[in-house]
């Protein structure tokens, strides 16, 4: 049986991460090849790298590091931000990513979505969209695309925007709700439900994570298939393991292989 | 002992390099794990891995566009009987074709075809994205002291195709996904996992280093 997933996500700049880690047992909490290897090691289901890195002249800072993270760990990576062309795809992977997440670039141009798909295949792009509710409490709920860290409305719906990128060949959702990102208050899990019950391919709910019951309001009732979050991981108030007990007990089928990798490759 | 990946412009060449460079390793394997579109290099391997990431017609186009290395390919695996592991669409590849988008001959190493996948329950999301455990048909050294079954160790998988081969016996190992979805294929020398070992942590690494090991 399919498990659900759980994905630490890390916001990287100019190479290393920020916000910042607080791992037990981590010598370097910027550095984000040492907090992927932590989580490869804690059991973490996929790990997503988001390169919020405002110059262009970084992106090899970027690829240096999902070089490093791929020689250190054994499970799938994502990295979106700032991702334009089928060349920053193909470089991205040929260092070691497994999928891209495309934001901005989809938003701009939803064709870009169906090149990138032929050429890399629908499994390897995710389509992440940061939704913000512009419905008011007693309309029916609308959800619109923001860009710009949410500053930027686009005037799309997002439902719709979602049905059009899965017909242009997503092979992912990644839905993000800026009215949650950073609250701890939980999903927008009207939002995530509404997408996850639209298109056919898998949704990762994200923003607003504050409790390990958040994790699985996500699978259970947002109807995603992974739950995407950071700060409750990286500030150490849960591990992955704690996470995966949780929505194991709450009736979620979860993968809890033993691990035999610390990030001790050499 | 010498093992060649295959690059054709295709694929997560660095991350099964890394998976299959730690196996050897822990394997105690001294020989060179390389990355090449040379087809000399393949001619001389002694072990060959095919991996894949993309669209069927494209990673045959890329594979195509390699000078001499289907004949290098036909040479060592087909006729020279070295070891083969094909991974995701590097593993469909061995299917006479390919249905993803359009019709595309595969290299036809293990006849079938590549489809779609239908899984019975509708709520289930195409492409299949995820862990998931391995229903075991027959013993195989690949599988050594690998745990199995609905309790077993996890693999990723992600893709939204499987081969179906023609003859049900050169299915090794089935996921359930809405129905048996084809996991691993096996045929002699061939053998093909669906899903990304260089990914699944501990379940990945041993069926590297049983890939190694293995003596067909």
């Amino acid at each position: 049986m399919l498990k659900a997933r759980v994905i630490p996500c890390l916001d990287v700049k100019d190479g290393r991460v920020v916000k910042g880690v607080n791992f037990v047992d981590l010598r370097d909490a910027g550095d984000p090849v040492e907090a992927a290897a932590a989580y490869d090691a804690a059991g973490a289901d996929e790990l997503c790298f988001l390169d919020i890195t405002a110059s262009h002249e970084a992106r090899g800072t970027l690829l240096d590091v999902v070089e490093r993270t791929a020689a250190l760990c054994f499970m799938p990576v994502t990295v979106g931000g700032g991702i334009r062309t089928n060349d920053d795809i193909r470089a991205l992977l040929l260092a070691g990513a497994d999928k891209v997440s495309i934001n901005s670039a989809a938003v701009a141009d939803r064709s870009f979505v169906g090149r990138a798909a032929d050429k890399f295949g629908n499994q390897c792009i995710v389509v992440s969209i940061d939704a913000k509710r512009v419905s008011g409490p007693h309309e029916a709920p609308r959800w619109e695309i923001f860009t710009h860290g949410g500053r930027k409305a686009t005037g799309l719906d997002a439902l719709s925007f979602a049905a059009d990128v899965v017909r242009l060949g997503a092979g992912e959702l990644l839905v993000t709700s800026m009215d949650r990102d950073g609250t701890k208050i939980g999903f927008d899990l009207p939002l995530t439900r509404a997408i996850a019950d639209r298109v056919s391919v898998p949704v990762i709910a994200s923003g607003g994570v504050g409790t390990l019951d958040h994790l699985v309001e996500g699978i259970r009732d947002g109807h995603a298939t992974a739950v995407l979050a950071a700060s409750i991981f990286h500030f150490g108030t849960h591990t992955i393991a704690e996470a995966k007990a949780h929505m194991a007990a709450a009736g979620i089928p979860m993968r809890r292989d033993p691990s035999e990798l610390s990030g001790a490759a050499a | 002992m010498s093992l060649a990946i295959i690059d054709y412009g295709s694929g997560n060449l660095r991350s099964a390099a890394k998976a299959c460079e730690r196996a050897a390793r822990e394997g105690g394997y001294t020989g060179a794990v390389s990355v090449t579109n040379d087809p000399e290099v393949v001619r001389r391997a002694d072990r060959i891995v095919l991996p894949g990431v993309g669209a069927f017609a494209d990673c045959r186009a890329g594979l195509d566009a390699v000078p001499g290395m289907h004949a290098a390919l036909d040479e060592a695996v087909s006729a020279g009987g070295r070891p083969f592991l094909g991974i995701c669409v590097g593993m469909q590849l061995l299917a006479a074709r390919g249905r993803e988008k359009v019709v595309t001959d595969g290299l036809g190493w293990i006849g079938g075809e590549v489809r779609m996948i239908e899984p019975a329950d509708p709520t289930l999301k195409v492409p299949h994205m995820g862990w998931n455990t391995l229903d075991v048909r027959r013993p195989h050294a690949l599988l050594a002291g690998v745990p199995t079954g609905e309790d077993g160790l996890h693999a990723y998988f992600v893709h939204s195709y499987h081969f179906v081969p023609d003859d049900p016996a050169d299915v090794l190992a089935t996921t359930d996904y809405g129905g048996p979805v084809t996991a691993i294929v096996a045929r002699g020398t061939l053998v093909g996992v669906q899903f990304h070992p260089e990914k699944s942590q501990t379940l990945g690494l041993s069926l590297l280093r049983n890939f190694l090991a293995w003596r067909p």
